[in-house]
């Protein structure tokens, strides 16, 4: 944890209510966002007991399962899930836009808009991880057969759970994990993981919170005393009041989360926010491509190509998300300025017309002088970006300390238009304050994996290919 | 010693260890309270109700019922279904210690070494170990079965949770791997009380868990060498039992029929290292939370390191806005609270 988090946290625990830690929104908010809460069985392997779902906040659909470990009763469930989920899902394959490519020559369409899922907390993208690993490979004939819906429903449970991985997705978010990335409580992490606590903090304060950690539980798991005093009894009885019952437990949490979306839309969106959203259409858009094509559903494991080729995108992900909310953010910024990744300061002198003719032809090299008081460790020869002219390089050219602080010279590249005159105000001005980082957004190129077929004996050889269910042996269920 | 310990726990029955509790001691070695409250045999469940802090820590049914289940379906006829996903002999010998109740834990524990000390190739199911716990010797409430094959003996643990496409839920396996180390670092004394080699026992021990979403078997291996050597070392560390209930007050007790105030008062005589984790692994610890409130440690872990270190909330506050002089230690930390500080406030404003 970064200190000045840890300084929100220490500051929320000595106030009683929630301290923020972002000054704007660094996630995509939908307009009509699908909200989700499961609720598992405890100690069977990933079966689901009920779910509350639905897009509207007023008509939240119930799903219960009301012999958990019934094999068909389990699919039936998986089958309704569908119907809610898939549909939605389907509902944003309609329009189209043209995103030109490989520099204008070409064009690739994907699509406008996107879904995106709600569950309370990280344990939600769990289940649902599992519950599409244990829907995507049924077969729809044969000996066990399962409802059409049920292999779809998993392939696509399966995309949105993988989504969640990559740092700054935003097509399956969780409310605690929204919450935490722009508020602090004053309470540890562990206790923010329940979302009526970490709501409460960031509501009502402390007492509210404490309060609220007595309430019904978000799922997946269930409390086991809830288990043992009211679900044992209405299972052995096969009570009718069982689904009113579970509606009761999962009201408190669903109503939370549109409060979470109300928080939420009232901080301004990142000016970066939306890059990462076409980001999370294009990947919608291939998924949805790869389903219409008849692609076989994901692998239970990834190969060994797929499996670098996947690494390496979540990197590339995580690095340009922490860049982008540096950048989005003076909040965010402010860490890296503690760490002495950044800092802040005023230009003194600015020579924005220096033509740097050294090389075989003249080119445009301003320099300018930038004064500031705080720590800079940054070496002669580093590169430096401005949040506000992130297409622009600052070369360090010396670092000098004065009295109160560093004089910092640097020479600029990039940013200023094509002539050898800079365009009006792409060179900072002498008096203008300036914010100076190591972090940059610039495109860093993918490296080479070879063709899965050509997987190197090293790595396990090339994939087996996949065999559909029909010929696939049938997974034994117990029960 | 013994008496005094039993003073503290007033009349009721002793509590007796298990590999979880013990591997919960160790997770938080520093705790002088949770220490002494176990090796007291006190009831601390009891106890935090009794003060009015009850925790939850109750098992579902469900999943209790669940697992019984598969442990009973891979011990049904005679074990066939464990011997084959163990792939021993089919003739390989099984016999059950048993539960009993505590009069009768020392012959069950002589029973278990003379098993033990004579088996070649058999399933030795709940062997009574004890174990070496800050100065004390305790009966471990076994749940395992010793597998002893050519002279050497393994480990095996039936859990319930799934392993699904050769992964679970690493939580899970983590705690299973800690108890089994619990385990082997038993058998290990037992061994080596015996007179016979104690590298005998294997650092690989076996998990048996239900596969993918089926209840059908599958044994992995597990190298628990790293939790093996750090609980040896925690378990080093736990400060002697003795020297702290013989440093308590006369008539400190935890006596469950005292009042709420009385038992408070006792509890405070014994330091507590609390940290957020302890509220999954202590039943005291709503209490400890409580008692701890303006402690950055009541933060986490990476929260009070990301602040220096600084005991309380109060003081890294007065650190970070200049009217606390920092003591010539903290200096470091308070400059880079002051500095956080003022990028915070200019961020904000």
């Amino acid at each position: 944890m970064s200190t000045l988090t840890a300084l929100a946290r220490a500051q929320a625990a000595a106030t009683g209510h929630a301290q923020p830690i972002a000054t704007v929104r660094h996630l995509h908010l939908h307009d009509h966002p699908m909200v989700l809460i499961p609720l598992a069985m405890a100690g069977e392997a990933n079966a689901p007991l009920a779910a509350l779902a639905g897009t509207d906040p007023e008509k939240p659909r119930l799903l219960v399962v009301t012999n958990p470990r019934n094999r068909d009763d389990r699919f039936a469930f998986a089958a309704e899930l569908a119907e809610v989920l898939v549909p939605y899902a389907e509902s944003f394959t309609t329009d189209t836009e043209a995103v030109p490519v490989d520099r204008g020559k070409d064009v690739r369409h994907r699509y406008t808009d996107a879904p995106q899922i709600w569950v309370p907390n990280p344990g939600g993208v769990d289940f649902l991880r599992l519950f599409g690993r244990s829907t995507r490979f049924r077969s729809v004939d044969g000996d066990n057969p399962v409802p059409p819906a049920v292999p779809l429903l998993g392939r696509w449970l399966t995309f949105f759970a993988a989504t969640a991985e990559v740092p700054g997705s935003s097509l399956l978010l969780t409310a605690v994990q929204a919450l935490g990335l722009h508020w602090a409580t004053g309470q540890s992490s562990a206790e923010d993981a329940q979302l009526g606590a970490q709501l409460a903090w960031i509501e009502e304060g402390a007492a509210a919170a404490r309060e609220a950690e007595k309430g019904p539980v978000a799922g997946p798991a269930t409390d086991p005393d809830f288990d043992n005093r009211v679900l044992a009894p209405l299972f052995e009885r096969g009570d009718p009041a069982l689904p009113e019952v579970l509606r009761e437990l999962l009201t408190p949490t669903w109503d939370r989360m549109w409060r979470v979306f109300g928080r939420l839309r009232d901080l301004p969106v990142g000016d970066r926010v939306a890059s990462r959203w076409d980001s999370d259409r294009d990947a919608f858009t291939a998924f949805a491509q790869t389903l219409a094509e008849g692609g076989p559903p994901q692998p239970r494991r990834d190969g060994a190509v797929a499996a670098a080729a996947r690494l390496q995108r979540l990197e590339n992900a995580a690095s340009r998300y922490s860049v982008q909310r540096a950048f989005d953010d003076p909040l965010v910024l402010a860490e890296y300025r503690l760490a002495g990744a950044a800092f802040a300061g005023v230009v003194t002198l600015a020579a924005p017309d220096r033509i740097d003719d050294s090389g075989r032809r003249p080119v445009l090299r301003p320099r300018i002088m930038v004064q500031t008081a705080e720590e800079v460790r940054v070496e002669p020869g580093t590169s430096l970006t401005s949040p506000a002219r992130p297409s622009q390089k600052a070369r360090v050219v010396s670092v000098t300390r004065v009295p109160g602080g560093y004089d910092v010279l640097l020479e600029l590249s990039g940013g200023m238009g094509r002539k050898l005159v800079a365009e009006p105000g792409s060179v900072p001005a002498a008096g203008e304050r300036l914010m100076l980082t190591t972090l940059s957004e610039a495109y860093r190129p993918g490296g080479a994996f070879p063709d899965p077929t050509e997987t190197p004996w090293t790595h396990g050889g090339p994939p087996e290919p996949y065999v559909p269910p029909e010929i696939l042996s049938v997974e034994a269920d117990q029960q | 010693m013994e008496t005094r310990l039993d003073q503290l726990r007033g009349p009721a029955r002793a509590k007796r260890h298990n590999a979880r509790t013990i591997a919960a001691l160790t997770g938080n070695p520093g705790c002088d309270r949770r220490a002494v409250l176990d090796a007291a045999g006190v009831d601390k469940l009891k106890l935090a109700e009794r003060i009015g802090f009850p925790g939850e820590f109750g098992q579902s049914r469900f999943a209790l019922s669940r697992g019984n289940a598969f442990e009973a379906m891979l011990k049904a006829d005679d074990c066939e279904l464990l011997r084959s996903v163990l792939q021993a002999d089919a003739g390989l010998g099984y016999s059950d210690l048993g539960a009993d109740s505590d009069d009768t834990l020392s012959s069950r524990h002589r029973r278990t070494v003379a098993l033990l000390a004579s088996a070649r190739a058999a399933l030795i199911d709940h062997p009574l170990l004890t174990l070496e716990v800050a100065g004390q010797t305790v009966y471990l409430e076994p749940d395992l079965i010793a597998y002893a094959n050519r002279g050497r003996l393994q480990v095996v643990e039936i859990k319930s949770f799934a392993i699904v496409d050769g992964q679970a839920e690493s939580a899970k396996v983590s705690a299973a791997a800690v108890q089994a180390a619990v385990y082997v670092l038993a058998l290990r004394d037992l061994l080596e009380r015996l007179g016979q080699d104690p590298s005998l026992v294997s650092h690989e021990v076996v998990l048996v868990c239900p596969e993918n979403f089926s209840l059908r078997p599958a044994a992995v291996v597990l190298d628990i060498r790293k939790q093996l050597s750090t609980l040896r070392r925690q378990l080093s560390r736990l400060a002697s039992v003795g020297e702290l209930a013989a440093a308590l007050p006369d008539g400190v007790t935890f006596d469950l029929t005292l009042e709420p105030e009385q038992l408070t008062g006792a509890l405070g005589h014994i330091a507590a290292r609390y940290a957020p984790e302890c509220l999954s692994a202590c039943e005291l610890s709503v209490y400890c939370r409580d008692e701890s409130s303006g402690s950055t440690a009541a933060l986490g872990r990476s929260v009070r390191e990301s602040l220096g270190g600084i005991e309380t909330v109060g003081e890294v506050l007065a650190l970070a806005d200049g009217s606390r002089e920092p003591t010539e230690e903290q200096s470091e930390a308070a400059a880079l609270l002051r500095t956080a500080l003022r990028l915070r406030s200019e961020a904000l404003s």
